[in-house]
């Protein structure tokens, strides 16, 4: 294609082809710290493309494409590539993925063990994680974190962070001195702002961690924790999986191993601050 | 009523995970993950030990395991002779583990 760039985020490999220059110049910027893909060679391809040639110029809009697809996955508009890329190389993951469990969970580490967040868009999944890693914790990503079957840890998949709404003032204000990507108001998931994460997060992103704390939380209520039984986080956690039945018995293996090794905690929460709070008292009972 | 003899797949054909009250059993064969509460693991680990006819399958879970009628029937249990509810509600367990697969008529 016209223009391509190449990423390594954790252990998985992507090159980005594009018809436009705009996304790749911030993909460029974005991941400027982030390594090439082992060995030169992506684990997936993404494309984002002109549907006909003169929708290059005229009213330009970004359809997806790559390895894995949606037949009816709706093109976006040029000023949202970078939303597009984004979310082919999720794409990517989420239906190609095979080396790991993925959990649709945001993660941190500390001392050498990983906290999981999980929960449906708008629990704070991402927000979370950045208020966390602003108070010292490692981020270890806010989209997936990779349970590797063979050894029960989670692997980093530290991509930029995808801020939504009011998160991204929220998170603008923990980390004042973050990069960030253009603002992206009124796409199909609201307004979106990208930030990248911090330097520590990117150094160590090869580095795993033995889960430990399995939060499920939920924004706008009362603050109230209640621990969530195995066969429940068990269910919950086959349904925020994406690959959970692809991976058949590894899977099977892998997601009955996490459940029990660790604590699985609904955290009901008002605003970050408090969720802080919550999860730091949680952790110190480990 | 059918009476057997019942099994259960061949061995290794199923992954049993204990959680709480339920229990994660990943079917080989399909790759179907069930989720189930007593006595389906009870019947289960049983049969996984070799086929047997309903009769002996209810002996078993009643030495081995003391369930009663409750266990089987969730307190559902028609009037009339004992013997025959659990023998009912038994075979009707047994229906729905061969309708999934997890059982097997021999």
């Amino acid at each position: 294609m016209r223009h391509a760039f190449a990423v390594r985020i954790g252990p998985v490999g992507f090159r980005i082809g594009s018809d436009w220059r705009a996304p790749i110049a911030h993909l460029e910027t974005l991941y400027r710290d982030y390594p090439k893909p082992l060995d030169g060679v992506p684990d997936f391809t993404v494309r984002l493309f002109a549907r006909r040639p003169w929708r290059r110029f005229l009213r330009p809009s970004v359809e997806i494409g790559g390895d894995y697809m949606l037949p009816d996955a709706a093109p976006l508009p040029l000023r949202q590539g970078l939303l597009a890329a984004e979310m082919a190389m999720n794409l990517q993951m989420a239906l190609g993925a095979r080396r790991y469990l993925l959990l649709h969970a945001s993660a941190v580490e500390r001392d050498g063990r990983a906290l999981l967040m999980t929960g449906i868009s708008g629990a704070g999944k991402s927000t979370l994680a950045t208020l966390l890693a602003a108070k010292g914790w490692r981020f270890m990503g806010d989209e997936f974190a990779l349970l590797d079957p063979a050894t029960g840890l989670i692997h980093a998949f530290p991509r930029l962070i995808s801020l939504k709404n009011e998160a991204i003032a929220a998170a603008e204000a923990a980390c004042p001195d973050a990069r960030m990507g253009p603002l992206m108001p009124a796409t199909p998931k609201g307004d979106i702002r990208h930030m990248v994460p911090d330097a520590r997060a990117i150094a160590a992103m090869d580095v795993p961690a033995r889960p430990a704390l399995l939060v499920f939380p939920r924004h706008g209520f009362a603050p109230e924790i209640r621990s969530v039984q195995p066969g429940e986080a068990f269910v919950r956690m086959t349904q925020a999986s994406t690959n959970y039945v692809a991976l058949g018995e590894a899977g099977f293996r892998a997601l009955t191993g996490l459940i029990g090794d660790v604590s699985s905690v609904a955290v009901d929460y008002p605003d970050g601050a408090s969720a802080i709070e919550q999860v730091e008292a949680l952790w110190a009972k480990l | 009523m059918h009476d057997g003899p019942y099994r259960a797949p061949p061995e290794g054909g199923l992954l049993i995970a204990p959680l709480d009250e339920f229990t994660a059993v990943y079917h080989r064969a399909s790759g179907i993950t069930h989720l189930l509460t007593e006595p389906a693991p009870q019947i289960l680990a049983i049969l996984g030990e070799g086929a047997l006819s309903l009769g002996a399958l209810l002996d078993r879970l009643a030495r081995d395991y003391e369930l009663t009628d409750g266990d089987l029937t969730d307190g559902d249990l028609p009037d009339g002779d004992l013997t025959d509810g659990t023998r009912e509600a038994l075979a009707a367990r047994l229906a729905e583990l061969v309708e999934s697969g997890l059982v097997e008529r021999a």
